[in-house]
């Protein structure tokens, strides 16, 4: 299987992004932060439509998107109460912009699926060195804002007492938000990049209760995700995407049923 | 007790033209457990707001001892943690230590967290996971998450809102001790006068934009009026 150029590149592409939603994830799910997760990727839909239109490549055109709405996200709502609408509002005219796009570029539906979807085929060098660099530059920004973006994140009244700069923080998680999901976008589909962003992180938050080890687990559940999905659709010839949505479920579940079980005696 | 760590003077302070407490004075004397009474409205969170330094007050002045720069630790009325909430009681009070940005953390801090987690008997419970404590055990907590840098000042605000009898007598109990034996100053801030005589040295009173202030000794039960 390794003998395959494509194969190669997208177990490495998606290490790179398990490692990277298994860590922003945690801080999604700390932060409540689960819809506009998905309404990101729906927006990377349009703009990797957008990048088609215009002759970008698809990348170039999610980041862009995903990064300027996520800051108009977070200045448009520093009321949580606002701010379900306001992702919702934006959610349905990106969704629109992007069929808008595609019929305007004239590419066929398959262009589509695998945009919404995630293609392991599709995936150059160029890409996924473009991925990785990406990847560890967030890891960087991560390391020298961790405690910052923890306290924030796990208690967000104490963070404001002890002066943090919250605006900032939220607005730096939200840029780091929008490149995870424009990178994890082509392997898993835009679609699915909320299942690597929330699923292992969700687990994590039920087996330990320290935010490093939590780190720790989504990521090795995420990487459990792709690893196993790219190997059995490799064998199957079934979509990658519909194994890795697959484990992640079954593994959340289980640590369910865990929790449950471990509370109840 | 001694010489004042905080000092007021003719401190000021409206929203538009509504009028909290106007020219009000006090001091609070370092290593002394003062508390803040006053009814609903009085304004006390608007006080406790200009001593955090997160609102600048509308006129007058806060000076405090040393260089200005005042350490405090404070203990919020609300905390929107549920059930699920998923750190430990270790993991939440160390997250107050910032004194370095990256995830680990150095052989001085974790002294530091074993020692107030020490002091406010949290040891036993520390990998236990917040959510799955009791409303006291919570309330501890969030006091050792406030002292875990050791302040100047520790800021109560109406701690013991939502617990019993005994739980709310054992946390401030727990508080008056560590003010008695390390000379943390603390200000108090509650609308329950029997245990603010019990508990302080002095009180501080906010009615009708006033304040008045004297011996814990001389808090009576009527002392509020709505």
């Amino acid at each position: 299987m390794f003998q395959l150029e494509f194969m190669r590149n997208a177990f490495v592409a998606s290490t790179f992004i398990a490692l990277t939603c298994g860590i922003i994830g945690v801080f999604v799910i700390a932060r409540n932060l689960s819809f506009l997760a998905h309404t990101l990727s729906e927006i990377g839909f349009a703009g990797a439509s957008f990048g088609v239109f215009t002759g970008l490549a698809p990348l170039d055109g999610m980041l862009l998107f995903t990064m300027i709405s996520a800051v108009a996200v977070g200045e448009m709502s520093t009321e949580q109460s606002r701010r379900e609408a306001a992702i919702a509002a934006i959610s349905s005219l990106f969704m629109g912009l992007g069929i808008l796009f595609l019929s305007l570029a004239n590419k066929s539906a398959s262009y589509a699926t695998n945009i919404l979807f995630g293609s392991i085929i599709g995936i150059s060098v160029h890409e996924v060195w473009q991925l990785v660099v990406l990847s560890l530059f967030m890891l960087v920004v991560m390391f020298f804002a961790y405690r910052y973006l923890v306290f924030d994140s796990f208690d967000s009244i104490g963070a404001r007492v002890q002066h943090l700069p919250k605006h900032f923080l939220s607005i730096l998680f939200l840029l780091m938000l929008a490149i995870s999901v424009s990178i994890s976008a082509q392997i898993v589909g835009s679609l699915l990049v909320f299942v690597l962003l929330t699923l292992p992180a969700s687990s994590a938050r039920y087996l330990v209760h320290t935010v490093p080890k939590m780190l720790l687990i989504s990521v090795a559940l995420a990487l459990l995700g792709v690893w196993g999905g790219l190997v059995l659709g490799y064998y199957t010839n079934w979509p990658v995407t519909f194994f890795i949505a697959t484990i992640e479920v079954v593994i959340y579940l289980g640590t369910l049923l865990y929790a449950r079980v471990a509370q109840g005696d | 007790m001694g010489q004042p760590l905080i000092q007021a003077a003719d401190l000021s302070q409206a929203f538009g033209d509504r009028t909290i407490f106007s020219h009000i004075n006090f001091t609070i004397p370092r290593g002394a457990m003062v508390s803040l009474v006053g009814a609903n409205g009085s304004g006390k969170t608007t006080l406790t707001r200009i001593l955090l330094d997160i609102l600048k007050p509308t006129s007058g002045q806060v000076t405090t001892a040393g260089d200005g720069h005042l350490q405090v630790g404070y203990v919020p009325q609300f905390r929107n943690l549920d059930r699920d909430y998923p750190l430990s009681v270790r993991s939440f009070v160390q997250l107050n230590q910032l004194g370095r940005p990256w995830p680990w953390h150095t052989a001085v801090e974790k002294q530091a967290l074993n020692h107030v987690l020490t002091e406010t008997n949290l040891l036993k419970l520390a990998a236990t996971p917040l959510g799955m404590t009791s409303g006291g055990e919570k309330q501890r907590a969030y006091l050792a998450q406030a002292l875990v840098n050791q302040p100047d000042l520790l800021i109560l605000d109406e701690p013991t809102a939502s617990l019993d009898v005994a739980v709310k007598h054992e946390l401030i109990g727990l508080v008056r001790q560590l003010n008695q034996t390390n000379g943390l100053t603390v200000l108090f801030v509650t609308h329950d006068l029997p245990l603010a005589k019990e508990f302080t040295d002095q009180y501080l009173l906010l009615q009708n934009g006033r304040m008045s202030t004297g011996s814990a000794q001389a808090i009576t039960d009527d002392m509020i009026s709505d």
